[in-house]
């Protein structure tokens, strides 16, 4: 399909290479290094996406990063929603619509490679237009590391979509000159297609680098997007200056754009607007569009210039031209249905003229990209000459150079650009270069000052279907701004939120600084007292796979296994994670469910014999002659009295008096020990001990190292255990008298140098072996031999949490939630009453903790012996439930079928529960409410019968 | 992503620390000498200025060594970093 808006010259496109690519189920044709907004343009295509709330049409308003309207959706290569026509590159295949409001997120996992990489430099600076390449060079030549970002596919900025001359050439000439001195640097990094869309604390910034759309086909292995993180000593900002719309009734038609962007589509793409083009201006920079587009051939109706004088050179020109131009005079309406058909233009009070066009170019003047210097907390000020804000005052580390901090003109910017690169340079350290010739600039200069105009003036008040337009994306018009400052609103900030205005994709480029001048005009305040709206990142929207990069999917998290891990696969394990372990959570034989593989794991180790991978079991090794001290202020049990051999288990509480954590602490030598820790306690209680040594007990001589990952840790459980241990540990005396419950044996078992402990967290007679990693397999797959005559059962997680809650032991963080004592717990036996102090002992004597109502744990028996309760179900004192509020009496912590009770249990916490044992509670389950009976916490083998077998 | 400089390590990003509240906030010599009100001052209560503040920080995810630093909580600026067994700064 033919292209008429294409000159049949001009512009920068391939036009070797066509590119055919769909939008809205047309088949279009454009070149390589179009925009899809350029390849719309190319074919009359104004009217793109139709808006979020009013469902107007609307079209290409820009030819960058500001577009407020021209938002698609992405269908192939890859769905994406809401990208920018403007700033899309065309490609072989691309299926694209134009989008009605929202977009979709794809439904399918994105198959593209994202990544992150970081980069230090003395000075970054970011855009490569005039400025910033002058800022680049003067940096760059002092041997400085310089990395220069650009969002676009090249370098040039505002240059681009001219036809300015530099150096009496083109300007194109002296960019690539000064682009191929930089990337011949080998100091210096030159990023294209690169956003910097974050400026952070100390030189920080973000970048997103698009690497591989504009390729069209990539290979797999290239990462598409890159999330550059630069650590800059300084930095320079060159990032140009938005074009400032002016608002006027129906100031929202596709075809009507910033006169700019229409001069850009020209040069850059050999793309004109329209047939029959209608200027409106407010200051000289806005003729050249139609000076140029006139040139190529379109017909320039009228210029309609707010001021009441106008540039006398420029003025000759049009007449030259056969343009005419009314100064002193506004556009007051337009008409159209999916493209603007007609401009009324009229001076204040004077007749309406309507006159014809199928485009309309707009200027209001410039707004400085000041994002990034905002981001960083730079103070801005207002500029009454442009209407905009400027940086107020050079951050010590950031620097703000060419139109970006206002700078009118060519010459002025490359001037600027290398005072600012001379001087983050030096501040970096680096003896400044000797200065390079600044290019001469051929572009004319301004005649008349430009007039800050936000709205065209027409006396309207609040009406219904207000289409003067201030935020084009957020369908918010004027009338939106006054109804804010009707309803008492004052600050930027409130406006912005009451009226969205700002706040869509575009983050106010092109509306923020009309609304701040409306309301300014509205209220009769100053805008050079008030300050915009807080910059905030990303300063365009970044796509949340680039924010990941490649902590997607395995590589989110990592995983820890165990030194057994394998043999757990084989064997069909279900695992549970367990923080970052992954831990065999039960291990179903062929048809079983997980109920009865539970029930028949419990019934092995309560009747035979079972073992279970208790290798992620939190290990410190403290070493030290003054650990045994650490360990008494540490714990709420005596431990510095425990002899070598000797095991004593221990609770942990906070200065609160709350249980943090408990374990086992085992005695290796006079100045060493062995402390365990809950699994997903392990590193916060090394950093526990870690604090307390380094902040408050430095006398203390204690080294405390994590171990958790040098031992695997196989509990072997059960009436049948001793049998098991001891024909693979012929050495050891397996006997009560001689291995006694909480002593630990150094040993051989299978072979293998194991270090063995009594200790039961089952209640059963049962041995802990711990062996060195390095043969975890080889321990377990030999006690899986050594007790296959008993027909020794592999046991998971769920399993160690029934046979624990049946004894009444509470699992750290899911019996207790950081308000429960030890005597809450009814552990008052593990706290030493012969100590001085320890950390929680002063807490424990707050009338706060001596509260009889306190919550305690208990345990529950549901009177329907077939009901597992929910964990996590509140107990309620009362079978009918009153009206709300109910008052609550605790809560449900574990809850389990046992195998050895023949029938199913929980474990709770319950206000006074100790005074309640024996009474019945009510707990809501699923709109029942059904009755519980309270027990002591310990429901099996009370006596302790069986520790010993 | 601000930069602190650890005592120990020189400048490093932020998200390698942990924040570990107020600092000079010693353990009571013996708690049991006090009484409810001045135990719950030391467990619970902490000083929050507008403004120079005394805290204490760990390079966590680094040399695991606690030190004590002088941050400006309305700037977040750090005016001074110093060890354990160094006087809180004087600043001008």
């Amino acid at each position: 399909m033919s292209a008429p808006f294409r000159l049949p010259t001009g512009g920068h496109v391939d036009r070797a290479r066509p590119i055919e690519f769909l939008f809205d189920g047309r088949v279009l044709t454009g070149y390589q290094g179009d925009t899809l907004a350029s390849a719309l343009l190319a074919h009359g295509v104004h009217r793109v996406a139709t808006s979020v709330r009013l469902g107007r049409p609307r079209g290409v308003m820009s030819a960058g990063a500001e577009e407020p309207n021209a938002l698609v959706q992405l269908e192939k290569p890859f769905p994406e929603p809401m990208l920018t026509a403007t700033t899309v590159e065309l490609r072989e295949g691309l299926v694209a619509r134009g989008l009605p409001g929202q977009g979709r997120l794809a439904d399918e996992p994105d198959p593209a490679r994202y990544d992150h990489q970081h980069v230090h430099c003395d000075v970054l600076v970011v855009g490569a237009g005039p400025a910033g390449l002058t800022a680049a060079l003067a940096a760059a030549r002092t041997g400085a590391r310089v990395v220069l970002v650009d969002e676009r596919p090249e370098a040039g900025g505002s240059l681009l979509g001219s036809n300015e001359l530099l150096d009496h050439r083109p300007a194109r000439e002296w960019i690539r000159g000064v682009a191929e001195e930089l990337r011949s640097l080998p100091e210096v990094l030159v990023l294209e297609r690169t956003t910097a869309f974050g400026a952070y604390d100390d030189g920080f910034f973000l970048a997103l680098q698009r690497r591989t759309d504009h390729l069209g086909v990539a290979p797999e292995t290239l990462v598409r997007q890159r999330v550059w993180r630069i650590r800059a000593k300084q930095a320079v900002v060159a990032t140009g200056a938005h074009e400032r719309p002016v608002v006027f009734a129906g100031n929202d038609r596709p075809g009507i754009l910033l006169a700019a962007s229409a001069r850009a589509y020209l040069h850059r793409y050999g793309v004109v607007p329209g047939r029959r083009v209608v200027l409106f201006t407010t200051n000289d920079s806005a003729y050249s569009a139609v000076l140029d587009l006139a040139d190529a051939g379109v017909r320039v109706a009228t210029v309609v210039d707010a001021r009441a004088e106008g540039p006398a050179e420029r003025l000759a020109e049009c007449a030259a031209r056969g343009i005419e131009v009314r100064c002193g005079q506004f556009v007051t309406g337009t008409s159209g249905a999916d493209r603007v058909a007609g401009v009324e233009v009229a001076a204040p009070g004077g007749e309406v003229t309507t006159i014809p066009c199928d485009a309309l170019l707009v200027s209001g003047g410039w707004n400085p990209v000041v994002h990034l210097f905002g981001q960083a907390r730079g103070t801005l000020r207002y500029a009454p000459a442009l209407g905009a804000y400027v940086p107020a005052e050079p951050l010590p580390a950031l620097r703000v150079a060419g139109s970006a901090a206002g700078v009118p003109d060519l010459a002025g910017c490359v001037r600027q650009g290398r005072e600012a690169g001379n001087a983050a340079v030096a501040a970096a350290g680096f003896a400044v270069a000797a200065d390079f010739p600044l290019p001469v600039s051929g572009a004319r200069p301004e005649e008349v000052a430009g007039a800050v105009l936000w709205r065209v003036p027409d006396g309207k008040s609040l009406v219904d279907g207000d289409t003067r337009f201030v935020d084009l994306q957020r369908d918010a018009t004027v009338t939106d701004v006054l109804r804010a400052t009707g309803a008492g609103l004052r600050s930027l900030e409130h406006v912005k939120r009451y009226t969205t205005i700002g706040t869509a994709h575009d983050q106010g480029k092109t509306s923020g600084m009309l609304a701040a001048g409306i309301v300014a005009d509205e209220l009769g305040t100053d805008l050079a007292r008030g300050r915009p709206t807080t910059f905030r990142p990303p300063y365009t929207p970044v796509p949340f796979a680039a924010l990941a990069g490649r902590d997607r999917g395995e590589l989110h998290d990592p995983v820890r296994v165990t030194a057994i891990h394998p043999w757990h696969v084989a064997r069909g394990a279900r695992f549970e994670n367990v923080g970052q372990w992954k831990r065999p959570w039960y291990y179903p034989l062929p048809g079983e469910s997980m109920d009865t593989a539970v029930l028949r794991e419990c019934r092995a180790a309560r009747e035979g014999v079972a073992m279970m991978d208790g290798s992620t079991l939190g290990k410190i090794d403290l070493q030290g002659p003054d650990a045994g001290t650490f360990l008494d202020l540490l714990y709420t049990t005596m431990m510095s009295t425990l002899k070598v051999g000797r095991v004593r288990y221990g609770v942990m509480c906070g200065v609160d008096g709350m249980v943090i954590d408990d374990g086992t602490v085992l005695r290796a030598a006079e100045d060493r020990w062995l402390v365990t820790t809950t699994t997903g306690n392990a590193a916060m209680v090394l950093d526990w001990m870690e604090e307390w040594l380094q902040t408050e007990w430095p006398h203390l001589t204690v080294f405390a190292t994590s171990v958790t990952e040098h031992w695997v840790t196989v509990p072997l459980v059960g009436p049948c255990s001793r049998e098991v241990l001891a024909a693979v540990a012929p050495g050891l005396d397996v006997g009560n008298d001689a291995f006694g419950f909480m002593t630990w044996r150094d040993t051989e078992v299978a072979g293998i140098p194991a270090r063995v402990c009594r200790i039961s967290f089952s209640g059963e007679l049962a041995y802990e072996i711990n062996v060195k990693s390095w043969y975890g397999l080889a321990l377990w797959e030999a006690l899986m031999a050594a007790g296959e005559p008993y027909g020794i059962t592999p046991y998971g997680t769920e399993t160690m949490h029934v046979l624990r809650a049946e004894k009444g032991y509470p699992i750290i963080g899911q019996d207790t939630d950081g308000t429960m004592t030890p005597q809450d717990l009814g552990m008052s036996w593990a706290v030493s009453k012969k100590k001085a102090d320890f950390l929680g002992k002063r807490s424990f004597t707050r009338a706060e903790n001596l509260r009889p109502d306190r919550k305690q744990l208990v345990g529950l028996l549901p009177v329907d012996p077939d009901l597992v309760l929910p964990e996590g179900a509140q107990l309620v004192g009362t079978e009918h439930l009153p009206e709300p509020p109910v008052r609550m009496l605790g809560h449900v912590t574990s809850s389990y079928r046992s195998a050895a009770l023949g029938r199913t249990f929980a474990l709770a916490v319950v206000r006074s529960g100790r005074e309640r044992i024996g009474s019945t509670l009510y707990v809501p389950v699923e709109g029942r409410v059904v009755p519980v009976t309270v027990t002591e916490s310990v429901l099996y083998d009370k006596e302790g019968a069986r520790r010993d077998g | 992503m601000q930069l602190i400089r650890c005592p120990w390590c020189g400048p490093r990003e932020e998200a390698e620390f942990r924040y570990g509240g107020q600092a000079h906030v010693p353990y009571p010599a013996d708690p049991s000498a006090l009484s409810d009100e001045e135990w719950a001052r030391y467990v619970f209560f902490r000083d929050n200025p507008a403004g120079p503040f005394a805290e204490r920080w760990s390079h966590s995810a680094g040399c695991r060594r606690w030190f004590n630093a002088v941050r400006d909580t309305v700037s977040h600026e750090f005016l001074a970093v110093y060890r354990l067994d160094e006087p809180r700064p004087v600043l001008p």
